[in-house]
């Protein structure tokens, strides 16, 4: 004679989402199961569930983000929950002091969840030390944009994953492009070692930090086709075309002509490879316009999986947390 | 569903209320229920609120179809995302997918669970459903009515009556589930 069987409950998940610190491959499998549940919501002529009634979000940007935030906005409100935004000009609001104030007003509003973008690599970790909600980080300085990663890892995941707590094990992920200013090249490397796969990465020699090389599961390479060569998904991250003017790249026509990802280029690529990129694109330069558009591009559903993912990411954290 | 399973370490067996050949002419008697009160099969759709309403769903739905000659439509729902107590729940509850593959609309919908206990599982699956759709008419078919309710809901069909304390667990266990079928009684330690 068995017992009744007890509730079936997940691991916990951390308290924040900061970076991938602290959280296990069954944590982020258990977030992609809610995933799945979020994406169907988002398919019903109801495009919107009770589950967060009665929680605050609060979306905290100091940099400018339309994409992020409205996709945050959105996932909120889907669940029911309250939002309110704080966007201030990176200038205006230094950090430190100020940062705490903000915080210490914002916080008066009984805030359950804060959504932080920040320029300074950190600032989430610190303000997650002065208020007792949860911090969910939106993307600090070049440190980590965790949401983005979670929602390349899910794309990728029903494209190649395995089922199991490692579903990339034997998956190669190259990251081509400025790996040293991009936070999203960060957590992309934090998150798909944590699920069992490997990662190269690729650009040019000033904009790729050697230290990477030295992390498990990572390595570098600086020829693009080197790094492309039995790859399962090459991701093309975005050119700030801010640092070329700091004299880190030679030129847009250089760029384009050792790193634009093109269809002649994944040909080396193990079968069927795909195509990503976080966005915004500008077309001809990261990726040629006709590999974007065709069949191994993943562009389309990473959009697409962002409401969801984050959907998933707020639930996780608030429910059973007050 | 019962809203809290208790850990086995801490229930004490008291006593099988259903073996497998009453549970099963149990269903029977709800299914010949059903589609007498619909006046046959028509229209009918079997909603089973996970776990365990689940394969209650299918059977009945197949029991209709012996009976009848139309098969129900047969759904699953998962009522998670709209509990009222999920703040109560100190760890991450398990999401499950909703899987309800047919226009709900206007059709004769049976709600079917293991266990009516307070009457939350039931209010929160009434708020599911109706963000789906606006069915004809929603019905409810439950394995065991234990008593205690907190809210204003009953079933229309039951398989059996148990009064219970509070103390007590009623675990309704399926061929499907759990490998056996039985109704059985536990006490917290």
């Amino acid at each position: 004679m068995t017992a009744p069987a007890a509730a079936t409950r997940e691991p916990p998940a951390p308290r924040h989402l900061l970076d991938f610190g602290g959280w296990t491959a069954a944590n982020v499998m258990a977030l992609f199961a809610t995933t799945d549940v979020m994406a169907q919501v988002l398919t019903r002529t109801i495009k919107k569930v009770p589950a967060l009634q009665g929680f605050t979000v609060a979306t905290l940007f100091f940099e400018d983000s339309t994409r992020t935030r409205l996709s945050f906005d959105r996932a909120a409100r889907a669940q029911s929950a309250d939002v309110i935004s704080f966007a201030a000009g990176g200038s205006s609001l230094k950090k430190g002091e100020s940062l705490r104030d903000t915080l210490r007003t914002v916080d008066r509003l009984q805030v359950d969840l804060y959504v932080v973008r920040h320029p300074a690599s950190g600032a989430p970790h610190q303000l997650a030390r002065w208020t007792d909600a949860a911090i969910v980080n939106a993307g600090d300085g070049r440190r980590a944009h965790p949401t983005q990663a979670l929602l390349d890892a899910y794309t990728l995941l029903k494209r190649i994953g395995a089922p199991g707590d490692a579903p990339f094990a034997g998956k190669r992920l190259t990251i081509v492009g400025d790996i040293d200013h991009s936070r999203v090249a960060r957590s992309n490397v934090e998150l798909f070692t944590l699920l069992g796969g490997e990662v190269t990465l690729c650009g040019p020699a000033t904009l790729v930090p050697r230290e990477f090389g030295d992390l498990p599961g990572v390595r570098l390479a600086h020829g693009l086709e080197e790094a492309v060569e039995g790859a399962h998904a090459v991701m093309a991250l975005r050119l700030q075309q801010e640092r070329m003017s700091a004299g880190l790249l030679p030129s847009l026509a250089e760029y384009v002509a050792r790193y634009q990802l093109t269809e002649r280029v994944m040909a080396g690529a193990a079968p069927g490879a795909v195509v990503m990129h976080p966005g915004p694109l500008v077309r001809d330069l990261e990726l040629d316009s006709a590999l974007a558009d065709g069949p191994r591009s993943l562009i389309e559903e990473q959009v697409a999986n962002g409401v969801p993912v984050r959907m998933a990411v707020l639930y996780t954290l608030l429910v059973g947390k007050r | 569903m019962q809203s809290a399973n208790p850990q086995p370490q801490n229930v004490t067996f008291k006593a099988t209320l259903m073996a497998g050949p009453e549970l099963e002419r149990a269903l029977k008697r709800i299914a010949h229920e059903i589609v007498e009160r619909n006046k046959g099969a028509e229209g009918l759709a079997m909603v089973g609120v996970h776990t365990r309403g689940v394969p209650i769903a299918e059977r009945l739905a197949t029991l209709i179809e012996e009976f009848e000659g139309i098969r129900p439509h047969v759904g699953k729902l998962d009522i998670t995302l709209y509990r009222d107590d999920l703040t109560e729940i100190a760890l991450q509850p398990v999401v499950k997918k909703t899987e309800v593959d047919f226009d709900v609309h206007g059709t004769r919908m049976v709600l079917c669970d293991d266990v009516l206990y307070t009457g939350r599982t039931a209010r929160a699956a009434l708020d599911a459903i109706i963000d789906m759709g606006r069915p004809a008419v929603i019905q409810y078919a439950v394995m065991v009515d234990r008593g205690h309710r907190e809210l204003p809901i009953r079933a229309d069909y039951v398989g059996k009556n148990v009064p219970t304390s509070a103390a007590e667990v009623v675990q309704v266990k399926l061929v499907e589930v759990d490998g056996v079928d039985a109704v059985e009684l536990w006490e917290r330690a």
